[in-house]
């Protein structure tokens, strides 16, 4: 329990000086142009680096089969994602998707 | 004063609209993976940052180390460095006090409605404060009511709620692929994660190939010059 207080304090740090020491800092001097260019490339790195994983790994190893539920249920989210641009929908969209799966495979 | 309140909470609709489902699933997945409620409250009162509120829990779950999850949630979360410098342009005006009690509600859905308002209209104390409490108290709530409904809804993996993380990511990514040079970093970040996951079997994969992505990004810019 302490340990995990812990945790949560030093992600609340780590959070939080991202988000406060550009404005503290910039809204005063400006930052190095190649350096706000490699920032502009991290929310789509860092969330590529999560997803990829998280829908074509499982159990430590690459699934491409129609048994890997999770790339399944990803297919229509990229659609309405793609379609929409609206992330509740895309939200709901994966959540109805995986419920249905989860019925199909329950019965196959 | 008062009106321009009003308009941050109105602004704050379409955020509390996307939280509320999110943090409810943040609730029931952080309380099965044996976070208490009041851990959930903790999280995301002092955290407050969705995607990594995500990983963190998953990743207590399955023991990792402090370091491992503090340094993935500051990766995770560096994104907000952009966002904080873009707004910091609009924010010359606020003292540093004020500046660093406003930055702390910056979210990829706050800085979605607030970074393109303040191309057009002249961003004030009340529209921040109004946008980004209304939106972290509804962050807060949907959370905590998420963690206490764990208990009537044990499986929700049957749900589909476990894949809410996924998706969410998915929408995040489309809404960010603005051009090729994005896509590359992207194809390039994903894979490079899935080898290092693979054969590392740890959570720095998520770092390195992010780290390694967006340079590759910066450089190929340099080269197609």
């Amino acid at each position: 329990m302490e340990q995990i207080v812990f945790i949560i304090l030093g992600m609340s740090i780590v959070t939080y000086l991202p988000r406060v020491l550009p404005i503290i800092v910039l809204s005063k001097t400006e930052a190095p142009e190649w350096f706000m260019r490699w920032l502009k490339y991290i929310p789509v790195a860092v969330l590529s680096a999560l997803l990829v994983p998280e829908i074509l790994v499982s159990e430590n190893v690459v699934n491409l089969s129609l048994t890997n539920k999770n790339l399944l249920a990803a297919i229509p989210c990229f659609l309405i994602a793609y379609k929409t641009k609206n992330l509740f929908i895309t939200v709901i969209t994966g959540i109805i998707a995986m419920l249905i799966l989860n019925l199909i495979f329950a019965y196959v | 004063m008062y009106s321009e309140w009003r308009k941050g909470l109105k602004a704050a609709v379409p955020v509390i609209v996307g939280y509320v489902p999110i943090g409810l699933a943040f609730g029931i997945l952080a309380s099965q993976q044996g976070l208490t409620v009041g851990t959930v409250f903790l999280m995301s009162l002092i955290v407050y940052a969705g995607s990594s509120q995500f990983i963190a829990a998953a990743m207590m779950a399955t023991g990792a180390d402090a370091v491992s999850v503090i340094s993935t949630t500051f990766l995770v979360n560096l994104r907000h460095l952009l966002m904080s410098a873009s707004l910091s342009q609009h924010m010359k005006k606020f003292s540093t006090k004020l500046q660093s009690i406003i930055s702390f509600g910056i979210t990829d859905e706050t800085f979605a409605v607030s970074g393109s308002y303040v191309q057009n209209n002249i961003a004030t104390e009340g529209y921040f404060l109004g946008l980004h409490l209304a939106s972290h108290g509804s962050w807060i709530l949907s959370t905590v009511l998420g963690g206490i409904f764990v208990s009537r809804l044990t499986d929700t993996t049957k749900w589909g709620i476990d894949f809410a993380l996924s998706a969410m990511f998915i929408g995040l990514l489309i809404m960010q692929l603005k051009d090729k040079k994005g896509l590359l970093v992207s194809l390039c970040a994903g894979v490079l994660s899935l080898i290092l996951r693979i054969n590392l079997n740890d959570n720095y994969n998520v770092i390195i190939a992010a780290v390694v992505a967006a340079t590759i990004g910066v450089v190929t810019e340099r080269w197609s010059k």
